[in-house]
């Protein structure tokens, strides 16, 4: 009888501690899917987003890099990375922000990427990853895939002042009929590889339903600059469930138009538009 | 015709209620204004029977009710000039709701006379008991059955008119025995399009419609009875010509069950308990029109659960009524749009976001006889009242207007009023005071981009209203010597709170072609006044003349006009009666000009108009059945016209000949 009872104590402390394990890991990446592995010798980099793919546009990626060697997810690292578009004829980077720890996790690290084009049969994107672990550093590198959108949710554009510009949508990724938080992202190309945000223009947003007539909607709030993350925020309001039109009119810090036009009887669109889908 | 019929039955009931009070019988709920007999009834046994009127047509005959039509079927009935939110609109007590945002579906018209035996039109606070309002009651009174061993009988009709090729067919078949009674009747109405004078056909104005209903009772003992009934009404291909819009289906299924206990002591004279269910489905279609910028599917559901228990009680001088009223009902609204361009997604709106609607009230009465030419009536009646939008997406979209919204909002409602009656030989005078309030409806509080085809505006509802509040006066005077009788009454109404839409200049419209948006909202005051004279003259005793005259006013405190405000209107006839048999009534129905109206709201100048009609009747009455034949003609000089009531103009029908043929009989011997 007591016999029994000391591997019962055992089984279930060994399944106890197994469990454990398993808990942390799974609360680590809860709502969250793997997209890929990138992996090299000594390390495997795991790509997760909530939706297990990468999309055209604006991304949330999150990141954790295991040792192979202990088999452990790395809690301090510092992370980089480098999006890359191979085209026919150049290489060339993409907007992002720099790789964070999520706060409260213990191994999940947190950027975004935004992506402006999408793949095609002789095109595609490769994400390059630096990490440093203590004394340690490396590299891991993989093709990535980036499809075509239903909606088009970002846009690249040459402004008034001859400089090259990306939007994306930002928030809402799963607009709904209500007043939704709307966040814009703005950036610039610089060079080749670095593409950073645009501080302190203004934006200013005027959604339609071209499908009816162009009508618009009540209690928008034109997205405007945050320093805090470096992005434009403001309220998007949807009266109902179908395709929307988000034109905009972009202005530097000078009030110069840089890019848009008002809507207007003859005029139905901007030249510069996002497009959604209210659920 | 039935037409004449009515205003002598109307004047029978009416000047009995005033010149002939019988004291000790349990008046019903004095402050009636009104009663519209319909259908069999005990006190005229020659000269009326079951007519295919529409019910509509018989509300039309009405002194206190006017009807915004807009098109040949479903009119909605207006009280003292205040349309159904502002009214108790009620079937024997029960409360039931629309399901049509557009209010294309008035209650009356998920009803036929068939149904019916009377309808009660209570003014202001005289309608307040079974529920809360403004403008008054409409009750709706189902047939009644005494229990007695009748044996079977029914009645067979047929209606034909020429003006829109109506046909109206009814059946009726009862069998009341002392225990019990079952008691079934079909109606089927079928129009075309109707024509307005100069031979102008009014597009998509056609409908189809039958209604059938089934009661069924049983004497308990000889104090208590229960009897359940259900009615089926039905209605496709309805046009509306005033609107954007028809209606493939409307549809009710109305049911209750119901117990009377009779004379449980001394001082309880009657008990009845009801409860019930009703269901509405509403569709609207706009496939048969031949200009649609977009399409849309456009459903609508109305559900009412409740119970309503009244009793009737009498000690010494006072006479007793108490109501209890509960009911939950839900009403849900949608708009399905589809883009020209096929391939892309649907767009979709709740235009009534699922709002579940409490609601518990209790009411009181009491009327004192101190002798027989003094009285007086007092009441009082309070109420709980819950909205609550069940629907998330609903919640979130009203959200938009409304970031600070609650799902849940609560009200009390409450009315008081009092009433002195003084009885001479041949005067009585009838003066009262009252105060109360009600709720914003569906639409007013939570409706969402509803489109209004009069005035072009797309409507937001508001769910932070306050309660709209009437503080009431009245009085009403009525006089007879010999051979005349002439009747007075004026209704002034002060309402606080008003509830009306208002132009946001801040909001663009969502309809393709709306002028813009109004947001529900609450007028400081506005000043209501309703009068009515009639004059009667029998000159010799088969012959009647009568004259009807109304006044109305209705101005906001900056004197600006209100909508839907009746113009100077009159009618006047003269009937004749032959030896008990026969009947021929000529008479002129008309209005002036409508020099005030309501520019912000839509309205434009109605001009003045008079139509000629022509009603004859005959009877032949044997022992066990009766033959009544109804025709006439109706605006006879085929005259175009439109009045202040009818939506965006649309006009009135032209000339129409019509015959009505009963047939009762019963096989109780006589």
């Amino acid at each position: 009888m007591q016999k029994i009872i000391i591997m019962a104590i055992a089984i279930f402390s060994i399944a106890f501690s197994a469990c454990k394990k398993e808990a942390v890991k799974i609360s680590e990446t809860a709502g969250l899917i793997k997209v890929q592995e990138l992996s090299n010798e000594d390390y495997i980099i795991e790509v997760y987003t909530e939706s297990g793919a990468l999309q055209l546009g604006y991304n949330d990626i999150y990141l954790r890099l295991k040792n192979k060697l202990t088999g452990n997810y790395e809690e301090n690292a510092t992370l980089d990375w480098m999006p890359e578009m191979h085209m026919v004829m150049m290489t060339h980077s993409c907007p992002k922000s720099a790789i964070e720890k999520v706060s409260k996790k213990q191994t999940l690290y947190k950027g975004y990427i935004v992506f402006q084009m999408p793949e095609n049969k002789d095109e595609h994107w490769n994400l390059t990853i630096d990490y440093t672990v203590g004394e340690t550093t490396g590299t891991v590198s993989d093709q990535i895939s980036v499809p075509n959108s239903t909606y088009k949710n970002v846009a690249s554009f040459t402004g008034s002042d001859s400089k090259k510009y990306i939007i994306a949508l930002v928030q809402p990724q799963q607009p709904v009929v209500a007043v939704n938080d709307f966040i814009v992202g703005l950036f610039t190309m610089e060079t080749m590889s670095k593409f950073p945000p645009v501080e302190n223009f203004s934006i200013l947003s005027d959604p339609r339903m071209p499908d009816m007539g162009n009508h618009s909607s009540p209690n928008n709030v034109s997205p405007a600059y945050n320093a805090t993350d470096k992005l434009y925020h403001g309220k998007l309001s949807l009266t109902m469930t179908g395709e929307w039109r988000l034109n905009f009119i972009i202005k530097n810090a000078d009030n110069d138009i840089i890019k848009g036009e008002a809507i207007t009887e003859e005029n139905e669109s901007s030249s510069l538009f996002l497009d959604i889908k209210a659920k | 015709m039935r037409k004449s019929i009515l205003y002598i039955l109307l004047l029978a009931v009416y000047t009995q209620k005033i010149f002939a009070q019988e004291i000790d019988s349990i008046p019903d709920e004095l402050q009636l204004d009104e009663v519209i007999v319909v259908g069999k009834s005990n006190q005229n046994i020659g000269k009326q029977t079951k007519t295919l009127s529409s019910l509509d047509e018989y509300l039309e005959k009405s002194s206190k009710v006017t009807l915004i039509k807009r098109g040949g079927y479903a009119w909605e009935p207006m009280i003292n000039n205040m349309s159904s939110e502002r009214l108790n609109i009620t079937i024997d007590g029960m409360h039931i709701f629309g399901a049509c945002t557009d209010k294309m579906d008035p209650i009356t018209s998920y009803v036929d006379v068939s149904n019916l035996s009377e309808i009660n039109i209570s003014s202001g606070q005289s309608g307040s008991s079974t529920g809360a309002t403004v403008g008054g009651g409409l009750n709706l009174v189902r047939t009644k059955h005494d229990f007695c061993n009748q044996g079977w009988s029914g009645a067979v009709d047929l209606g034909v008119e020429s003006n829109s090729s109506l046909v109206s067919t009814g059946l009726n078949l009862k069998y009341i025995h002392s225990k019990f009674f079952i008691d079934a009747d079909f109606m089927y109405r079928n129009a075309d399009n109707y024509k307005a004078g100069k031979n102008k056909t009014v597009n998509f104005s056609q409908f189809t419609k039958y209604n059938t209903s089934v009661s069924l009772g049983v004497k308990l003992n000889e104090k208590n009875t229960l009897s359940g009934s259900v009615i089926f009404d039905n209605a496709n291909n309805v046009g509306y010509p005033a609107l954007p819009m028809d209606v493939a289906l409307a549809r009710a299924t109305i049911t209750n069950l119901q117990h009377t206990a009779f004379d449980i002591n001394d001082f309880i004279k009657e008990w009845d308990t009801k409860i019930y269910f009703n269901t509405i489905q509403h569709i609207m279609d706009d496939t048969k029109r031949p200009f649609v910028p977009m399409h849309m599917d456009m459903p609508g559901w109305s559900k009412t659960a409740g119970i309503y228990s009244k009793l009737d009680a009498a000690k010494e001088k006072h006479y007793l009524t108490f109501n209890l009223n509960v009911y939950y009902n839900q009403s849900k609204a949608e708009m399905t749009m589809y883009p020209n361009d096929t391939a892309q997604p649907l767009m979709f709106m709740l235009t009534w976001p699922d709002v579940r609607t409490t609601y518990t009230g209790i009411s009181a009465k009491d009327r004192i006889k101190f002798n027989e030419n003094h009285s007086i009536q007092y009441g009082l009646s309070a109420g709980f009242y819950q909205n609550y939008v069940a629907d998330k997406f609903g919640l979130n979209s009203l959200e938009i207007f409304y970031p600070n919204m609650k799902a849940t909002k609560q009200r009390f409602l409450y009315s008081t009023q009092f009433n002195y009656i003084l009885n001479k030989s041949n005067f009585e005078l009838n003066t009262g005071l009252a105060y109360g309030d009600r709720a914003p409806s569906v639409s007013e509080g939570y409706g969402f981009y509803l489109f209004n085809s009069f005035d072009k505006y797309d409507y937001i509802g508001n769910p932070d209203l306050k309660n709209e509040k009437s503080l009431e006066s009245s009085i009403a005077l009525g006089y007879k010597i010999s051979k005349f009788k002439a009747n007075i009454s004026a209704t002034y109404f002060h309402i606080f709170d008003y509830i009306i839409g208002k132009i946001n200049p801040d909001y663009a419209p969502m309809t393709i072609g709306a002028s813009g948006i109004k947001e529900y909202k609450a007028l400081n005051a506005v000043n209501i006044l309703s009068t009515d004279l009639t004059l009667e003259y029998h000159p010799v005793n088969i012959l009647k003349t009568r004259a009807f005259f109304t006044y109305n006013y209705g101005k906001d405190n900056q004197r600006q006009p209100l909508p839907l405000i009746r113009p100077f209107s009159f009618n006047m006839s003269a009937t004749a009666f032959i030896k008990n048999v026969a009947d021929i009534e000529l008479a002129v129905d008309g209005a002036s000009k409508q020099y005030t109206y309501s520019k912000e709201y839509g309205e434009s100048e109605t001009p003045a108009f008079a139509i000629l009609n022509l009603y004859a009747g005959y009877v032949l009455e044997k022992t066990n059945y009766k033959l009544h034949l109804r025709f006439g003609v109706e605006n006879i000089l085929n005259t175009y016209y439109s009045t202040y009531s009818d939506w965006n103009h649309i006009p009135r029908k032209g000339r129409n000949f019509f015959i009505n043929v009963s047939y009762t009989f019963n096989k109780a011997k006589q």
